[in-house]
């Protein structure tokens, strides 16, 4: 499934918007104009976007904490995320949710979560649920190599593959669990071999290669909408800015040596190479598109700052239905 | 007591982490458990420094595995340790209920006496950081229903360090629950090592014509609240309870027969909260006494909402808890 240059094109506006959303996020951050925790995506832009680029309506994504990257990359609107991001009343959980909860159900987007492995089994509904109603969608169930000590990791991937659901799991191993690396949080290096205790396959992929992650998706994802059931995709990743936040470079936990070299590795500069190689894009034409994106950046912040905060009275609306 | 500016201050961040060094040095069987505890000396810092003083066997960072994380706290308890398990958030305690429930609490019950299970789950709660609606709860009283778990709440420094000594040299499962919004509050901290007794309420303000009894953080705010009725004449008696499993009813009773009014205040949702088992008691036990029916302060019924705009409405602040006061008193504002 060798990306077409319309879709390479695609590949790379999706981890810009990725990237540009989330720097911009990054900067209000700190400069304390957002309020609450922010979980950068930055570095991770290829998983994302190599995925998303198969999806489309009717199929759904499951988030983790660190979810903007995942909305942005099924069409995430700007204005309602930054708007969220900021607390207004005009944002896509009208100030209820914040970074850790956006969402966007009409996108298939059931949200960023706050509860590490929160996603996985909510996964499994949704996948059910597609199944049930026959509708050929699948859903990708995103999640960190964290996240897959978690029991219900397990249980999701075990019920996912009793009854083959069209649904991927998507691990975005970026080596950390919060400020734990992977070899003092489990003791397998590929979390991919995990698939083999559940009953489907297990793949791993250079999760800084768009390209690379793009068609292994493409792959499992096919797979589930022929009803051949889940797959493992594990990509090998790394986050470039700090746990929460930007601060960035080596804390205590890793060193900037080591956040430099992967920064090398950067999934945009690899990809925006490619495509200059393949004379799809050059230098001026990428950085066109860096602007366009910008610009739609500085309209959404523009837009969400002259946004009203939510009334008082809605506080305890939406607890139920009625 | 000497003058206060020969007092040792200490945040409560310190004052956790000068509890857990203590009991570490004073007991072998003792160990500390939880997510980035270790290395990183947890993400709200109260465990910094202990790796380096005691190892790594003691102070152990796990996998992100609730479940397996409170039973290994349960297993290691029943088989002659003293867990430290540090729930990063109390929100996150979900992930792990069984094994708090189901296991840790019941133990002891149901094999007849003969298990000792001397676990501590050490854990934050509360709101008022904009950490939304998973990161920000105040649940003791899921616990407090569980027959079998002892739950306490820190209001202070002080509070932090003593009930965190008794809760690991009880026998019996304990929640030690802190705020984390109250985590660099200083204050008053003895060097040695104390315990405040478990089902031992403190008197923190003492006043005549009314009882505010509040729990962890709002014992800061029903403070503030008493200054404030000073300047309408009323001199408010503030009780923290300090533990809500086993609960010194004797203490709040006693106050309210002095005083014939009560509020009790927390931060978790007003709806089956613990303040009404509190307003319930109080009824049965000083009925008599009362001359207004006793008022509870706590969040409205709803999760906690991210916005600024709107948390700042959701979390009971002083002139909340002073407004009901002159409501109960039939004054307005
Ligand atoms: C149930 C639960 N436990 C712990 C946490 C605290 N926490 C937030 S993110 C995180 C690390 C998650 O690691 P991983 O799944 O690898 O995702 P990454 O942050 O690396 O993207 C932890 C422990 C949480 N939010 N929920």
């Amino acid at each position: 499934m060798t990306p077409s240059p319309e879709t390479l094109l695609d590949l790379h506006r999706r981890m810009l918007r990725i990237r540009l959303f989330e720097e911009e996020a990054g900067r209000l951050s700190e400069a304390g104009r957002i309020p609450g925790a922010l979980h950068l995506y930055v570095g991770e832009e290829a998983v994302a976007a190599g995925v998303a680029a198969h999806l489309g309506q009717g199929d759904q994504v499951t988030s983790t904490h660190r979810g903007h990257g995942h909305l942005v990359a099924v069409g995430g609107d700007f204005r309602r995320m930054f708007a969220e991001l900021f607390g207004r009343a005009t944002g896509y959980c009208r100030g209820k949710g914040g970074s850790m909860h956006i969402a966007d159900m009409d996108l298939g987007m059931l949200g960023a979560n706050g509860i590490v492995g929160g996603g996985p089994p909510i996964a499994v509904g949704a996948a059910f649920s597609n199944k049930y109603r026959k509708t050929q969608n699948v859903t990708a169930c995103f999640f960190g190599d964290g996240a897959s000590n978690e029991g219900s990791f397990h249980e999701a991937a075990n019920m996912a593959g009793l009854y083959r659901l069209p649904l991927i799991f998507v691990c975005e191993n970026n080596g950390f669990g919060e400020f734990t690396r992977q070899d003092r949080h489990q003791a397998i290096r590929d979390i991919a071999d995990r698939a083999a205790g559940y009953g489907f396959p297990g793949v791993v992929v250079d999760g800084m290669d768009v390209i690379a992650v793009y068609e292994a998706a493409g792959e499992a994802i096919a797979r589930a909408r022929r009803g051949e059931g889940p797959t493992l995709l594990e990509c090998k990743t790394y986050r470039f800015y700090d746990h929460v936040g930007v601060r960035g470079m080596g804390v205590v936990y890793r060193s900037d040596d080591e956040v430099r070299a992967w920064r090398e590795r950067d999934p945009i500069t690899l990809l925006e190479r490619r495509l200059a190689e393949l004379g799809i894009l050059d230098a001026p034409g990428a950085a066109a598109v860096r602007d366009q994106v910008h610009a739609e950046v500085r309209e959404a912040v523009a837009f969400a700052e002259a946004s009203p905060f939510p009334d008082p009275a809605t506080l305890t609306e939406d607890v139920y239905a009625s | 007591m000497t003058t206060a500016t020969a007092q040792r201050q200490l945040p409560v961040v310190m004052a956790i982490n000068e509890a857990i060094r203590q009991l570490m040095q004073e007991d072998p069987n003792v160990f500390l458990a939880g997510e980035d505890v270790a290395l990183y000396g947890s993400v709200f810092g109260f465990s910094r420094g202990l790796l380096d003083e005691f190892g790594p066997e003691r102070v152990v960072d796990t996998p992100i595995s609730e479940a397996a994380l409170v039973g290994l706290g349960v297993g290691a308890a029943a088989t002659g340790l003293r867990p430290i398990i540090d729930i990063m958030f109390m929100d996150f305690m979900g992930v792990a209920m069984d094994q708090l429930v189901n296991q840790a609490a019941k133990m002891r019950y149901m094999f007849g006496g003969k298990a000792r299970l001397p676990l501590t789950i050490h854990t934050m709660a509360g709101a008022g950081l904009n950490l939304a609606a998973q990161h920000s709860q105040s649940l003791e009283a899921w616990f407090c229903h569980v027959p079998g778990l002892k739950v306490v709440m820190a209001s202070g420094p002080y509070e932090a360090k003593g009930l965190l000594i008794a809760a690991v040299h009880d026998d019996s499962p304990v929640i030690v629950v802190n705020n984390k919004a109250l985590l660099g509050l200083a204050g008053h901290v003895p060097e040695e090592m104390y315990e405040i007794p478990l089902g031992q309420a403190a008197v923190v303000r003492p006043g005549t014509n009314f009882t505010i009894i509040a729990t962890g953080r709002m014992v800061q705010e029903s403070l503030a609240a008493a200054e404030k009725l000073l300047e309408h004449g009323i001199d408010a008696e503030v009780i923290d309870p300090r533990s809500l499993v086993p609960l010194d009813t004797a203490t709040l009773v006693e106050s309210v027969r002095k005083t014939h009014r009560a509020l009790v205040v927390h931060e978790a949702v007003r709806f089956a909260g613990f303040g009404a088992e509190i307003a319930a008691q109080l009824q049965e036990a000083a009925f008599d006494y009362l001359d207004a029916p006793i008022g509870r302060v706590g969040a409205p019924f709803s999760p906690v909402p991210f916005s600024p705009a709107l948390e700042a409405h959701y979390v009971p602040n002083a002139d909340r808890i002073a407004g009901e006061v002159l409501r109960l008193l039939g004054r307005s504002g």
